[in-house]
């Protein structure tokens, strides 16, 4: 190795799959070049790399310079510019930027697309990776300027494959894997997940919004993309009509057949399955009932939590009546302090062309992108001009589910025309029945 | 920091190709960087993007948000990457001579 890399040595032992010893791998392999591979970028690269991470290991501070902008002609985003502030000692990374590739949904892959994305990497690129960003994207860690184009060109003629987004703009779409391998699944996410994708890539990678806005789905309320905290708009599956209940399988789980959450604690001896205390207890809504070796639901106190159905995957099922729910206004903490998702459409059904979906998405962008100021985030715009104004953008009736509780405070707006008289009055009439 | 002469002139730059010093900015600037930028042909409408850009900065000491360009230059986004193919940030900021746009990009 180029460089002595004591503290990173250290994080070659222990059980987890060590990332040193991964990109000391990457490193030997770009160093023998067994395939004989034109490099376009340092061939040390990587070793490189192991180098300025030692020094930020040893003075406790980062070496990548402020920002950096770069990317490809026709997009506004896509690629983080990146540049070490230490180029003499370190110049294979000199330049390390990053590219965002859109991953497919529930990034599903075969081997084939992965090979062929490796060997262009290997090539024009470090060949070090970030599989994924939080975000969803492929992300390939470090390159030059010049590289860029070439890559972008590869991408899009031999792979038929996109940039992801960065700036602001619509980020990367992602899903759960949804239908695809989940039973809890209410909606094709990765349909939809695609669709919204494929209808707004202008958006995506073109900066036009205030600043970045993101989109995740979820098949279910387990949330298994987190759509509910990471992102601006969520749609959370659900169903609207019964629970199916398959009392036979009840009686399995209760007779120890089948293990309780798919024998999910099965690593420690919790004791016999108790159907009383493990789920008609638990139940938020105390709506269950399990009397005479029959389990019943009362399904309009149902708040859909997923509980009993984690719980018992066998005998418990989703309704068959079933859409999404869109929540709105996910952030994490800066400026104004973090924000989970707020409901804004308790249900809505997901048919081809989504074109409900897309009426409420767009409305919430014509409102946002008009009103929104410099790097404010959905959330933020709620918060300050207020949830009333997101429901008359999006032409929705207030209604009590949009909150948690009612407001305690008596500072209550109303409008003019919802006020006999109005707000313009005069002082004199007023005189005339109170003196001063 | 690098140093790019042209036409005579010498400008401070970091390594995106921003100008360092946004009183360097002059005519020879507007065609280096229409050169970096992929623009074939400068016209009329390059240059009032970059006369709102610049009356903008000097104003207001940031550059305009993206909708505020549009409205001011009466072009749409789209127009506006026909105009300068890198966005209006990497490619219109640049050849205003503004700073480099920051944040998460």
């Amino acid at each position: 190795m180029k460089h002595e890399t004591p503290l990173l040595d250290q994080l070659e032992s222990g059980p987890w799959p060590s990332f040193v010893s991964d990109m000391k791998a990457q490193a030997e392999v770009r160093a023998n070049n067994a395939e004989n591979i034109e490099f376009q970028i340092p061939q040390d690269a990587v070793e490189d790399l192991l180098g300025v991470l030692e020094l930020s290991y040893e003075d406790g501070t980062t070496h990548w310079k402020h920002g950096g902008i770069v990317g490809v002609f026709g997009y506004g985003g896509g690629v983080i510019g990146r540049y070490c502030d230490q180029p003499d000692s370190f110049p294979g990374v000199a330049h390390f930027h990053t590219m965002r590739v859109n991953q497919p949904a529930g990034k599903f892959y075969t081997s084939e697309y992965l090979r062929d994305l490796c060997d262009l990497w290997d090539l024009r690129g470090s060949g070090v990776t970030n599989m994924h960003g939080s975000t969803g994207d492929i992300i390939l860690l470090g390159t030059t300027t010049p590289q860029l184009e070439e890559i972008f060109y590869e991408l899009t003629h031999k792979f038929d494959q996109d940039l992801g987004g960065s700036g602001s703009n619509l980020r990367t779409p992602a899903d759960c894997i949804g239908q695809a391998r989940c039973e809890y699944a209410c909606y094709d996410t990765q349909a939809l997940c695609h669709e919204l994708t494929v209808e707004y890539q202008d958006e995506l990678h073109r900066p036009a919004f205030p600043y970045k806005f993101k989109f995740k789905f979820d098949g279910c309320p387990n949330c298994c993309v987190a759509s509910i905290a990471r992102s601006d708009l969520s749609f959370v599956g659900t169903w609207k009509d019964d629970i199916k209940v398959d009392q036979e399988a009840v009686a399995s789980y209760v007779g120890g057949e089948f293990p309780p959450n798919a024998g999910a604690h099965a690593g420690r001896d919790w004791g016999a399955f108790d159907i009383q205390k493990e789920v008609v207890a638990l139940c938020p809504s105390q709506c269950m009932k399990y009397e005479d070796g029959k389990l019943e639901i009362n399904n309009r106190e149902c708040v859909r939590c997923m509980h009993c159905i984690n719980v018992m995957p066998r005998a418990l099922r989703i309704g068959d009546e079933r859409g999404l729910s869109m929540l709105a206004g996910a952030k994490a903490p800066i400026l104004d302090g973090a924000q989970m998702g707020s409901l804004l459409v308790p249900f809505i059904k997901v048919e081809e062309p989504y074109d409900e979906i897309k009426e409420v998405i767009e409305n919430v962008w014509d409102w946002w992108m008009e009103e929104g100021k410099n790097r404010e985030r959905l959330g933020e715009l709620i918060k300050r001009q207020g949830f009333q104004k997101l429901l008359e953008a999006t032409n929705i009736e207030p209604m009590a589910q949009h909150v948690q509780e009612p407001r305690s405070n008596p500072y209550i707006f109303w409008k003019e025309d919802e006020v006999e008289g109005g707000w313009d009055r005069d002082i004199n009439e007023f005189r005339k029945h109170h003196q001063r | 920091m690098a140093q790019v002469d042209f036409q005579g002139k010498t400008f401070d730059v970091d390594e995106d190709g921003f100008i360092l010093d946004y009183n360097q900015f002059c005519e020879e600037w507007i065609q280096y960087v229409k050169e970096q930028e992929g623009i074939d042909e400068l016209t009329d409408e390059h240059k009032l993007v970059v006369k709102v850009l610049q009356e903008y900065y000097e104003k207001n000491g940031i550059a305009p948000m993206v909708r505020v360009l549009s409205k001011l230059t009466k072009f749409k986004l789209k127009h506006i990457y026909e105009l300068f193919p890198s966005g209006p940030g990497k490619g219109a900021c640049k050849m205003a001579g503004l700073p480099k746009p920051t944040g998460c990009v």
